[in-house]
């Protein structure tokens, strides 16, 4: 293990450098594009769902007992400081033990804790009554970091990125409404329907969770856990990933778009068309332009983080006169579909599909200086799939 | 005095090993647990032996399947069907459909789990791909056979059993039979 | 043993076995950790100032998160514990000294090898460990950066100090208490102390075992925590909680042990309950060891185990509300005043009943589905922590540092420091619960803006926290350097053995044992 010093001292002198600017400028601070009552929100909210009502109200009733005990015991050890001041002159009194006292307060919070655990109990065995079968399953697979979402059956699934840009995140935008909170494909889901979640991982643990639902489940690699949930009120609920899983644990967010059912219907109808419909495009021809048209936006959505606005490079290699980018064709395909093992370059070849493969693929030969002049078409990455 | 020192050390570091071989132990415990109850979904990892039951026609268990593929594994992996209808005590088999789309050979191990938790000591498995390794040619497809039973004393609420597979790349740790050493380590951790 | 004082330079701490000696190495290596696993938490909360990255990346800020709770666990708080035991321990019993000096040596002497390594990882390609005080599989072993090999050394070296300190102070309590010392007459600290040393033997070999198979499974090809081979990920969980859970116990008894000394010192009135606070000590060690897996209600367990988990943990809160009822009735009717030991155990009591009840709330399941790794959680384990074990050991520092030096602090900068710290505290700690219950995850680099003006808030305690800590080093030693004398007695109506001997504390005490009626 070399010591790399200018690679190991960056972040502690960007710490330096950082605590100084830091009670400089607030400049970049968030526009109160949040509501007060969000801002200062200081409780659990109660949810949309049965079960989130119940814990809601579990929380609160446990709350309060806590509270009356904190009144009670502090009183008494408050008015034991004011009433009994060595300063006033309290004599001390000398006994130090009392079994019928001592009984008591073993046997009083025992009672108390059985009061508090009887409607836990049933709550727990409500938000494990999957008696009822569920109507629409989604198989949650957590990736490190992004969420993927397969509808069952239905031959509909996609991956779930956060959209929140770098400019935002590294204070260079102002931030949106919906900061780290935002992704390009919600999950979508019908209200007053029972969904079952299937949720296992592809790499480290993840944690599932959206506070409305009141479901939080671990995804783990090679096991599956199930969550239900039956939402009853239309709208769009944010949740995060809870489970330390990397470097971007905080950046994999999680959207759910809560739709009445016929409109849920007519919008998985058309996820399905919309898969029917690649499977053609991925015989169909395209044009050189229309190629540069989609491989910008998806530069722009996958690739722009690490490989920056002008394939200058970042956390990535520069791609401007980069020889996979200006080398021969197949080469490049296969550090696109397959990834470069032990580096931060992943493999795309199951997050995009054929066409922004290729769109991507032949931009980036053609952009920035790189001159190839060549282009590669859907089939042709559906054919290099094939063969390797 | 010395000598009660000596026996009070003597105890505390007899007590330490103790621990120390007890964190090892609770692998084996924890697997046995697991078989028996059914905890994380766990199934058993070896092929059930048929006993000879009638067959409950009066209920139908929706068996799902759910194939998913662990990082760094390019194989193509899915069930021949996604789901079917089955009767507890009916023996019943399936396939699920691999193509390894690479141009070398690899090695995969599939790893089940069930949910509901509670279904998976009732789901007997007869025959299963994933109780070995499976290795498959470059460019090559195959269908694995599975067999199972569910249990006619499966517990009357449960109406669909989940039965997911995630395929794991093991041709590494194949190739170095590594894997084997493993076996062994958990082997030798279980007997100490 | 004879009458000779310390050896002179630096030799004298090399190979000192003197019990004062080495708990002076302890509680100063303690103290310095303290220092610089709080600059990691401050780099933590400068980051957390505002929305968006302005300080570090989110790579370096999951290592600070994760060597912020190693250092603070296995270097300030357990070493400073064990320094109070080599301290207090014999003097408390009327030993010459630990049952094994030489080893007592060695025990102190291999912990900063351990940090050394463990912190130099800061600095190697790859960097620190990153995946939390937890270190959960597999983000801690496949995913793991090289580092991963340093801290298991790291933790196999701390792990084995630990053991080596917990054997000696066993050995101690058993073998050399004075005449007539019968268990049920040992100072309460003593008797924490001896239970702690207990669930240290029991549960750090487990940490041992499970950091081995970790080693086996990153560099051997074993596959105890990984499902392709026939391992699990979940196990990693269970055998860490194992030994977690105690962990935490053993974080907070002794801190238990020195109120117990404290209150009736200040309350003039002896301990109100001393054989329940004895029983509730060893019930909670007990309990401590069947409740690991309500730190894992969301990984997807049976009813069952749920259930049980959840009962488990809550009837923690019956031993622990005796001793806080048995602390308030101590001051009941006595004859109080608050000098700064005794402010720093009254915040402990109040702030440490806090943290219970969101534990207590935190072991109800189905509600845990909704705090689980939240900042709630970060909040519930720092108001048992800081308040807890830091304020404990602070307040011992306090009320021991005229016995150990000779002299007494200043009341006034004692009171302020006090002062500093609790407002501090529970600026940084507070709102935690509000951000915790709003929907913030732990472990995160940069949050959504609904929580923007909290996070503010708590980093603003947290620098006060910080510098108040800076002022408590200047505090200490001014007072070693000179002061009013101390009286042998030093607090008028403080009890035990160790207050019969002069101040300072010569260097050998006891050599021959004091007769206890």
């Amino acid at each position: 293990m070399s010591l790399d010093l200018s690679k190991s001292l960056t972040p502690v002198c960007r710490v330096l450098a950082g605590a100084g600017l830091l009670f400089g400028s607030a400049a970049v601070m968030a526009e109160s594009a949040v509501e007060p009552a969000q801002r200062w929100g200081v409780n659990m909210t109660p949810g949309v769902t049965e079960i989130s009502r119940g814990i809601y109200d579990l929380h609160m009733l446990i709350f309060w007992i806590c509270v009356v005990i904190g009144i009670l015991v502090f009183g008494v050890m408050f008015y034991s400081m004011y009433k009994f001041r060595h300063s006033k002159g309290a004599k001390p009194a000398t006994f130090h033990e009392n079994t019928t006292v001592e009984v008591i307060w073993t046997v009083v919070p025992a009672l108390i804790l059985i009061g508090m655990g009887i409607p836990a109990s049933s709550m727990l065995m409500d938000m494990y009554d999957d008696a009822e079968d569920a109507e629409v399953s989604v198989l949650i697979t957590g990736y490190q970091w992004k969420w993927k979402y397969e509808y069952m059956d239905e031959g509909v699934s996609f991956f779930s990125n956060m959209r929140t840009s770098r400019g935002e995140i590294n204070n260079i935008e102002p931030k949106g409404e919906h900061y780290l909170l935002e992704v390009d494909n919600p999950l979508v889901i019908p209200t007053d329907t029972k969904v079952r979640f299937l949720i296992t991982a592809n790499d480290v643990i993840h944690a599932w969770w959206v506070p409305a639902f009141a479901v939080k489940q671990d995804a783990i690699p090679g096991f599956i856990n199930t969550a239900w949930t039956v939402v009853e009120e239309e709208g769009v609920y944010r949740g995060q990933c809870a489970e330390l899983c990397g470097r971007d644990h905080g950046f994999m967010p999680i959207v759910v778009n809560a739709m009445e059912k016929s409109e849920y219907n007519s919008w998985l109808g058309a996820r399905q068309a919309e898969a029917a419909e690649l499977a053609q495009l991925i015989k169909q021809e395209k044009t050189f332009d229309e190629l540069m048209d989609v491989g910008k936006d998806v530069y722009n959505k996958q690739c722009v983080v690490c490989h920056g606005a002008n394939g200058e490079g970042g956390v990535g290699k520069a791609i401007a006169g980069s020889p996979v980018a200006t080398g021969p064709m197949d080469q490049h395909l296969s550090v696109m579909v397959n990834g470069v093992p032990g580096t931060a370059m992943q493999a795309f070849g199951a997050q995009l599909n054929e066409i922004e493969l290729a769109a991507v693929v032949t931009y980036a030969r053609n952009q920035w200086g790189n001159n190839m002049g060549d282009s590669v078409q859907p089939v042709d990455v559906y054919n290099f799939k094939q063969a390797n | 005095m010395e000598s009660s020192v000596k026996k009070t050390v003597r105890n505390a570091l007899f007590a330490t090993v103790g621990m120390f071989a007890f964190g090892f132990a609770l692998v084996p415990i924890y697997d046995v647990f697991c078989d028996i109850t059914g905890l994380n979904g766990k199934t058993s990892d070896s092929p059930y032996t048929a006993v000879d039951v009638a067959v409950d026609t009066s209920r139908n268990i929706t068996v799902q399947f759910v194939a998913t593929n662990n990082e760094n594994m390019p194989w193509e992996f899915k069930p021949a069907v996604s789901s079917m209808v089955v009767h507890p005590g009916e023996a019943v088999s399936t396939e699920f459909f691999v193509r390894n789309p690479k141009p070398v050979s690899m090695v995969a191990q599939a790893v089940p789990s069930v949910v509901p938790f509670k279904a998976a000591e009732y789901f007997h498995k007869t025959e299963c791909f994933c109780f070995n390794q499976q290795p498959l040619d470059g460019r090559s497809e195959t269908l694995m056979p599975l067999r199972f039973i569910v249990d006619v004393d499966l517990p009357k609420d449960v109406k669909t059993i989940t039965l997911a597979y995630t395929l794991f790349d093991v041709t590494e740790s194949f190739k170095t039979a590594a894997v084997d050493a493993s076996a062994e380590a958990k082997q030798a951790v279980g007997t100490i | 043993m004879g009458d000779h004082g310390p050896a002179k330079g630096l030799s004298r701490w090399l190979f000192t076995t003197n019990h004062k000696d080495i708990g002076t190495l302890y509680l100063w290596f303690s103290f310095a950790m303290f220092l610089v696993g709080g600059i990691f938490a401050l780099v933590i909360r400068a980051e957390l100032f505002e929305p968006g990255l302005q300080i570090v990346q989110p790579e370096f800020f999951n290592q600070m998160t994760t060597m912020h709770g190693l250092v603070m666990v296995f270097g300030a708080v357990m070493p400073a514990f064990v320094g109070l035991a080599n301290w207090l321990v014999p003097m408390m019993i009327g030993a010459p000294d630990m049952a094994l000096p030489r080893m007592n040596n060695w025990s102190f002497w291999i912990l900063p090898f351990a940090f050394f390594m463990m912190l130099s990882s800061l600095f190697v390609e790859g960097g620190a460990p990153n995946f939390g005080w937890t270190f959960y599989a597999p983000l801690s072993t496949t995913y793991a950066p090289p580092s991963v090999t340093f801290f298991i050394f790291a933790v196999h070296i701390m792990g084995a100090s630990s053991i080596m300190g917990s054997i000696n102070i066993i050995a101690t309590i058993m073998n050399l208490r004075a005449p007539g010392m019968t268990y049920m007459k040992m100072p309460l600290f003593v008797w924490t102390w001896f239970i702690t040393a207990y669930l240290l033997i029991a549960v750090m070999p487990v940490l041992a075992g499970v950091v081995t198979m970790m080693l086996m499974d990153i560099h051997f090809g074993t596959s105890f925590f990984s499902a392709a081979g026939g391992g699990d990920p979940v196990l990693f969980q269970h055998i860490f909680w194992f030994f977690g859970h105690p962990e935490v116990y053993i974080m907070i008894l002794p801190a238990f042990g020195i109120v117990s000394q404290i209150i009736p010192t200040f309350s003039r009135k002896p301990l109100f309950g001393y054989d329940s606070m004895v029983y509730a000590t060893a019930s909670i060690a007990f309990l401590s060891f069947i409740v690991w897996a309500h730190h894992m209600f969301t990984v997807g367990m049976p009813l069952a185990g749920e259930l049980f988990f959840m009962w488990a943990t809550m009837l923690i809160a019956v031993p622990t509300g005796v001793k806080v009822f048995n602390w308030v009735t101590t001051m009941f009717r006595g004859s109080i005043s608050f000098e700064t030991p005794m402010l720093f155990s009254i915040a402990f009591v109040i702030l440490f009943t806090i943290g219970g009840f969101s534990g207590l709330m935190l072991a109800i399941a189905p509600a845990d589905f909704q705090y689980h790794d939240t900042y709630f959680v970060v909040a519930h384990f720092h108001y048992v922590l800081v308040p807890g074990a830091i304020f404990g050991i602070m307040a011992a520092v306090y009320y021991w540092l005229p016995k150990w030096c000779g002299n007494m602090y200043d009341e006034t900068l004692g009171k302020t420091h006090f002062w500093l710290s609790f407002v501090g505290l529970n600026v940084t700690f507070f709102p935690m619960h509000f951000v915790g219950l709003a929907g913030m995850p732990r472990r995160i680099p940069d949050y959504a803006l609904q929580f923007a003006d909290f996070n503010q808030i708590a980093s603003v305690g947290a620098f006060l926290f910080g510098a108040s800590q800076v002022f408590f080093m200047f505090i200490v030693i001014k007072t070693i350097m000179g002061g009013k004398k101390a009286t042998d007695q030093v607090w008028e109506s403080a009890e035990g053995l160790e207050w019969t001997i002069p101040s300072p504390a010569p260097y050998h005490t006891f050599t021959t044992p004091p007769e206890v009626k």
